[in-house]
């Protein structure tokens, strides 16, 4: 009984399937947690999903790299995500029409406080470089922070941990800086989450409304731009200062 | 069907932006250009179709779950931030908490700006 039940166990963890159902679950599971809690940010329901499977994984033992040959298909997704963010910003095309000037500079001065304050401040405190570097590409959307890590002499899988950690961070720490800033403007408050804390920050937008969630893909996106332009250049010219 | 049809479009612009990517050698990446295509396609029919609704919809209402495959990638860094944990808290917090600031004091400041040139 207990080595066919073992046996069962040898063919699961070695599937796929095993790694895509534990992904569905402890999300299903975080974001009831989420609700029940009445949309508490602190809750994240990605920092607690991602905590339940550290658990499952530690506990069956089972590595990262058999754990993510399931959830790579949940992970394609972002792709796909991407270009679905046109769809919501088309909706506030009127709006984006008066205000692309402002938008625009914006998430440039965004972009460059984001990857100058992060990479300075960790190495400042006695982060190795390669920390920092992998550390100045956080605000960018996972896929495009990992090119932008690996080019600029990061590690990418590195980066795609910290871009998970500033979304969740910016999903909370959000509406407090713009309660005490007296931001109140959705439009304003949606580019500023979304550059900062890119698709996990817009999906807290979207769930305070429409209009702050298509402009924090507006931002998401346009800092996914400007970034992969800018950054190489950044880095180099603050790299002694590293 | 609405959401096999939805998909498939933006499967769609998403091949052909990884295409135009690798075709001009563009430094950015190939979804980012996919839904600047798709925006420009949208404001030229003054219009998205249902069917793209619904699975833009879907993928947007949970996008959150997207980053989770990522986020468990913490494993394998654990002792890396176990070492820096401190370095890396503090610059993440403060950077976030100063982007979001930063961003949002600039855009304030520029809507302002481009509001009293257009009042002159």
């Amino acid at each position: 009984m207990h080595s066919g039940l073992l046996d069962i166990w040898v063919y699961l963890s070695a599937s796929p399937l095993l790694g895509l159902a534990a992904t569905l679950a402890a999300y299903l599971a975080a974001w009831h947690v989420y609700q029940r809690a009445g949309a508490n940010p602190l809750l994240n329901p990605v920092a607690v999903a991602v905590g339940l499977l550290i658990i499952f994984l530690l506990v069956t033992g089972m590595p990262y790299s058999s754990y993510f040959a399931g959830a790579q298909f949940v992970h394609f997704l972002l792709g796909p995500a991407t270009v679905a963010l046109a769809v919501p910003l088309y909706r506030q095309l009127s709006r984006l029409r008066t205000l692309w000037l402002p938008v625009c500079v914006a998430v440039l001065a965004g972009v460059c406080s984001a990857a100058l304050s992060a990479a300075v401040i960790a190495r400042q405190l006695g982060a190795t470089p390669v920390t920092a570097l992998s550390l100045a590409p956080k605000s960018v959307t996972a896929p495009v922070a990992m090119g932008i890590s690996e080019r600029i002499g990061g590690l990418p899988s590195l980066t795609a941990v910290l871009v998970v950690m500033t979304g969740i961070l910016g999903a909370v720490l959000g509406g407090k800086v713009f309660d005490l800033l007296r931001i109140r403007d959705d439009g304003v408050r949606g580019i500023a989450m979304g550059t900062a804390s890119h698709g996990i920050g817009t999906a807290r937008a979207f769930q305070i409304s429409a209009e702050m969630g298509a402009f924090s893909g507006l931002a998401m996106a346009l800092t996914a731009l400007a970034s992969s332009l800018v950054l190489p250049w950044l880095v180099r010219f603050v790299a002694r200062f590293l | 069907m609405d959401f096999l049809t939805g998909m498939t479009i933006l499967v769609i612009y998403q091949l052909i932006g990884e295409a135009t990517v690798l075709l001009l050698r563009l430094p950015v990446p190939g979804p980012v250009i996919g839904m600047a295509l798709l925006f420009l396609t949208l404001v030229i029919r003054r219009g998205a179709p249902a069917s793209l609704d619904t699975a833009a919809g879907s993928l947007l209402g949970h996008l959150s779950l997207l980053f989770v495959p990522a986020g468990v990638g913490v494993m394998v860094h654990f002792h890396r931030i176990g070492a820096e944990w401190m370095p890396i808290g503090v610059a993440l917090v403060l950077s976030t908490l100063i982007t979001l600031a930063v961003t949002a004091l600039v855009m304030r400041l520029m809507m302002r700006l481009s509001a009293r040139g257009q009042a002159e």
